[in-house]
């Protein structure tokens, strides 16, 4: 057997062994994303009822004065929360949002406000850590399965760091939305201060006059962390949703690729072996006739 | 009644009583809206008409909003009643119990020990 159609062979074995492996992760990918959108969904009528109370609290009491809802004067400082994964193997997901955390990053600086890192995702933890950056916080292990607990953390960090004294004066959120199967968008999203402005058009009735359990104040105290933990609950979900999609179309395109190198490998091997035998052939075609001449010269 | 994860129970109901941090609150229909903080480790009762069973679920900190005749519960985590592994909830509330003891300074312990029985309250257990 001759060098070049080893060596086709050998390339051809490993290309179909990785081939099984992306095949393998593009199939794991596409079961979770149905899980993941499952998740999103169980978590809706939550979202939707403390949003509700929330705008039932802030349109009673026209005067909310709250720490999490008021404007800090000069903002100095703001956190930037970017939410990746803890694998690769997912195409540009973690790109996108890197690079648009620098871009936000920018902006924030040109405004004369010092952006903090809180990173979420191995993936996002190592290239800051890589490149040296400071982080205000940092999760990972979570990123394809959160769970409310690990929201509520990262809430708690947020929302302390920002009532502190010299923290945070602002939060950004950078994180993959999950619009579609097909598409995902990076976005960029101010979580606190918070702004309260949630349905654009009038309700058809008022919205009625609640009574509060002890005092508006109290309610409001704890009713607006929760609102900032289901809000990034939810981008949570809508980000590890975004990552098996993300998983498995780059699986896809790296199983298409692989399918198409082993067809036009077995071609060229096809060809390799195919010249081999020619040659072959006519080395004996010629061999016999050299001895054939040897022979008739002798006589 | 909904939890950050899921959607726990929806239907109809004559009366709900829950316990908010001023106290026991109990709301029937055509009630006048009101928000409230529901207290950690507190049971929720849902009486129902019809002769079916009343539904009772562990509460663990969370609110209550009632407005236009509907009554919403946003835990932040529970339990209904007949979801409660009775076994587990014991153990919990033993181990919870074992460590205020050891320890009085330990909130962690005394809110684990208010959640436990809490849950077995749910699920009907008697305890001290």
């Amino acid at each position: 057997m001759g060098a070049q159609l080893r060596l086709l062979r050998r390339r051809i074995k490993s290309v179909k062994s990785t081939a099984k492996i992306t095949r393998a992760q593009e199939l794991i990918a596409s079961s979770r994303i149905v899980k993941a959108q499952q998740r999103m969904q169980a978590a809706v009528p939550y979202e939707r009822e403390i949003t509700r109370a929330v705008t039932g609290v802030v349109s009673n009491s026209s005067s909310v004065d709250h720490p999490l809802t008021v404007a800090k004067e000069n903002p100095r400082r703001a956190g930037v929360l970017i939410v990746t994964s803890d694998r690769g193997f997912c195409g540009g997901f973690n790109a996108n949002i890197l690079r648009e955390a620098e871009a936000l990053a920018g902006l924030l600086r040109g405004r004369g406000v010092e952006p903090v890192p809180y990173v979420v995702g191995r993936k996002g933890i190592t290239w800051h850590s890589f490149r040296g950056r400071e982080m205000g916080g940092q999760w990972g292990g979570f990123s394809d399965n959160p769970s409310y607990a690990d929201a509520k953390e990262i809430a708690n960090t947020l929302i302390t760091a920002f009532s502190a004294e010299d923290g945070i004066d602002e939060i950004h959120v950078v994180s993959t939305e999950f619009v579609s199967m097909l598409t995902q968008e990076v976005a960029v999203k101010r979580v606190l201060p918070l702004e309260v402005v949630e349905t654009t058009e009038k309700p058809e009735t008022p919205l009625p006059y609640f009574e509060f359990e002890p005092t508006a104040g109290d309610v409001l105290d704890s009713l607006l962390p929760r609102y900032v933990e289901s809000r990034i609950f939810s981008t949570l979900l809508q980000s590890a949703a975004s990552e098996h999609a993300a998983r498995r179309r780059a699986m896809k395109s790296a199983t298409d690729n692989a399918n198409e190198l082993i067809r036009v490998f077995t071609m060229q091997m096809n060809q390799a072996r195919q010249a081999e035998i020619t040659q072959e052939i006519s080395e004996i075609v010629g061999g016999a006739n050299a001895l054939a001449d040897a022979a008739a010269g002798k006589e | 009644m909904v939890s950050p994860e899921r959607e726990i129970w929806s239907g109809d109901a004559d009366m709900v009583i829950a316990k908010t941090v001023d106290g026991e609150i109990g709301i029937m229909p055509q009630h006048a809206p009101v928000l409230g903080v529901l207290v950690e480790g507190g049971v929720l009762t849902v009486k129902r008409g019809g002769g079916e069973p009343d539904l009772v679920a562990a509460v663990h900190g969370g609110f209550l909003s009632v407005a236009d005749n509907e009554v919403s519960i946003l835990a932040e985590v529970a339990e209904l009643g007949s979801e409660v592994d009775v076994a587990r909830a014991k153990n919990a509330l033993d181990r919870a119990q074992a460590s205020v003891e050891a320890d009085q300074e330990n909130a962690d312990a005394a809110a684990e020990a208010k959640r436990a029985r809490a849950r077995l309250r749910a699920a009907g257990e008697e305890v001290g």
